[in-house]
């Protein structure tokens, strides 16, 4: 185990009845670090994160957290602090109140509970709302309780799950800003589940995808982009144009003999003739033109069937002629020169090097 | 009127309903009026023209001793009763919002089937039981079966307003280091405290107005309702017409501060948007 592990779950397993909810769950959550638990619902996400939280029970393997086991600690015995979906404010107490709950809780005196609750209420930009009614708030000032209310005890790791999930769309962006600098200052290890790849991206430091109870792929939110690792991960960033074929060689390399034709494959794809693969190659990678550009290998011929212009960039939908779906992103300018009429015949390519494989998952 | 009619809505329906729902409150409270009017009336029977108007049989009441005997026993056996059934009542209904379990169904029937019993068997069946155990014919063996009577309202009352509940307040009090006992405590009960004392009001009114099982098991320490029946039987006085009035004030003070506290502060928890 490193040294600046938090948190870690080995051979975590979650049965509910019949139903895996998660199957044998290893990784490791890094002290200081925003950790984003992201997948689509019934992943295994927030069921990972009520583990964590002492609110479902493990039916097997360990967690740890700061290197001793917690499974058989009751949730108001650990210091895992979560913000709930709903808020899950209390409704019959007002705002410092609500602020004041973990400590009081927890016996500390009434002086002191007014003191640190009023730092928090503060640093939340809320203090003005103290002595309000839960129901006379707005969203974003809510969210603000909900964060002031569980960081009030300064707890090593904070619990998000969705939280962000009711808010309209300029507030969420607002608060995402204030999610990340709150942990940046704090410290305080963040733990996001949420479905929103915009969410997990934007903030995190490292994004887990998770998919029927298992991790597809942790790493940095630029990794995952870029190189997917398995095809539920870049279909569901969905972001990649995908392939799929068996290898074989050609012209002293190797390529994908797929629907599509013949694409060939970077040299150090690491696959031998004869194996299934997928390729992938990001939308901002795949190029357009009118007509088979010299020194392309690899060529896909196209039709226009969408365009969506949505700020300073533009995405093309195409079909090919097998009636594959392919994505193309650019920014505006670069669509300038080209005829992109709905029918339009165009040619999509990409160089090898912008391509690369994935696992069958 | 209005320049804007709703659209929606046909001017002679709304009236029909209007003068359908007088009608009906008017048929059901015309004789607690009439028992109201009686009781401040001088004439020995209710009869119109009414005489003039008087207190005397307020005052004939107010000097019974027996009847502040009866009273002082319904007041007593309502009091705990209202306590007991309510506490029984918010147990009942937070098993059945905290856990699930075999049976559940079954045991939910059982606690809401008291009050479908006809209170007549009701009655008999706890006069037989009772002294078959020793305890009839006191303020206890009321006060037990009032209780049987009472608590599946109390449970009915708090069971829907943990069900407005956010089921994540109770895990969220955990998680901010409340066992189950403060979650309890500061959470769940605060929450539901408008229902409880609606639940308390309730209960108590039912146990105050309750006659048919109060006979059975009273014996001596009667109530004032079968107190009210002895009275019927022995002569008839407007001095039944105070009494009357008097409960019903009492119970339907009782059954408003309830409605009341049910409705008016329950306010959803933080409502989404």
């Amino acid at each position: 185990m490193q040294r600046d592990t938090l948190v870690s779950f080995e051979g975590v397993v979650k049965r509910f009845g019949s139903f895996v909810a998660v199957q044998k769950l290893d990784f490791e959550i890094r002290k200081g670090e925003f950790l984003a638990i992201m997948g689509s619902s019934g992943c295994g996400k927030t069921t990972t994160l009520r583990m964590l939280a002492g609110l479902e029970a493990p039916s097997k393997g360990v967690i740890r957290l700061s290197g001793k086991p917690i499974n058989d600690l009751p949730t108001w015995s650990r210091d895992t602090p979560m913000v709930w979906q709903s808020l899950a404010l209390f409704p019959f107490l007002n705002v410092r109140e609500n602020v004041e709950f973990a400590l009081k809780m927890r016996g500390v005196g009434k002086a002191e509970r007014r003191r640190r609750a009023e730092q928090w209420l503060e640093r939340m930009q809320i203090s003005e709302f103290a002595d309000r009614n839960i129901a006379q708030l707005s969203g974003g000032q809510r969210q603000r309780v909900a964060l002031a209310r569980s960081l009030v005890v300064e707890p090593e790791i904070l619990l998000l799950d969705e939280p962000l999930s009711a808010l309209d769309a300029a507030l969420k962006v607002r608060m995402q800003s204030v999610l990340k600098n709150l942990q940046r200052e704090t410290g305080i290890t963040f733990v996001y589940v949420t479905h929103s790849q915009s969410e997990a991206f934007s903030m995190a430091d490292r994004v887990v995808i998770m998919s029927r109870g298992k991790i597809e792929q942790i790493g940095t939110p630029q990794e995952i982009y870029r190189t997917p690792r398995t095809r539920f991960v870049a279909d569901f960033l969905g972001s990649s144009n995908l392939f799929s074929g068996k290898v074989r060689a050609a012209g002293g390399g190797l390529a994908l003999d797929t629907p599509a034709g013949e694409l060939r494959l970077a040299p150090d794809a690491g696959q031998t003739v004869g194996d299934t693969a997928t390729m992938t190659v990001l939308d901002t990678k795949t190029h357009l033109s009118v007509t088979v550009p010299a020194g392309a290998v690899n060529v896909v011929p196209v039709r226009v069937i969408g365009e969506e212009f949505v700020g300073a960039t533009a995405t093309l939908y195409l079909e090919t002629s097998q009636g594959q779906e392919i994505r193309v992103q650019k920014g505006h300018d670069e669509f300038a020169d080209l005829p992109i009429g709905m029918g339009q015949n165009l040619y999509a390519w990409w160089n090898p090097e912008d391509a690369h494989l994935v696992a069958e998952s | 009127m209005s320049a804007s009619a709703d659209p929606n809505r046909n001017r002679a329906v709304d009236w029909a309903l209007m003068a359908y729902i007088v009608l009906a409150y008017a048929f059901v409270f015309a004789p607690i009026a009439a028992s109201f009017v009686f009781s401040f009336n001088s004439d020995r029977f209710p009869s119109i023209p009414l005489g003039h108007f008087t207190l005397d049989w307020y005052r004939a009441v107010a000097t019974d001793p027996l009847v502040w005997e009866g009273a002082r026993n319904t007041l007593f056996v309502g009091v705990i009763v209202g306590v007991v059934s309510t506490a029984l009542g918010f147990g009942a209904a937070y098993t059945d919002y905290r856990y699930n379990f075999f049976g559940k169904q079954v045991y939910l029937a059982l606690a809401l089937l008291p009050p479908t019993i006809p209170v007549i068997i009701l009655g008999l069946a706890m006069l037989a039981y009772l002294s078959r155990v020793g305890l009839s014919g006191n303020a206890l063996s009321v006060i037990i079966s009032h209780v049987v009577v009472c608590a599946p309202f109390a449970m009915a009352i708090i069971r829907l307003r943990l069900s407005q509940m956010d089921p994540a307040l109770e895990p969220a009090a955990w998680n901010l280091g409340a066992s189950e006992w403060k979650a309890m405590r500061h959470v769940i009960v605060p929450f539901t405290m408008p229902a409880i004392l609606g639940a308390l009001f309730i209960t108590m009114a039912v146990s105050f107005d309750e006659f048919a099982v109060a006979w059975f098991v009273s014996g001596l320490n009667e109530t004032l309702p079968v107190k009210v029946l002895g009275f019927l039987q022995g002569q008839v006085s407007p001095r039944i017409n105070a009494i009357g009035t008097f409960v019903f004030v009492l119970s339907m003070t009782l059954v408003i501060l309830a409605q009341l506290l049910l409705s008016g502060r329950s306010a959803t928890p933080a409502d989404k948007e």
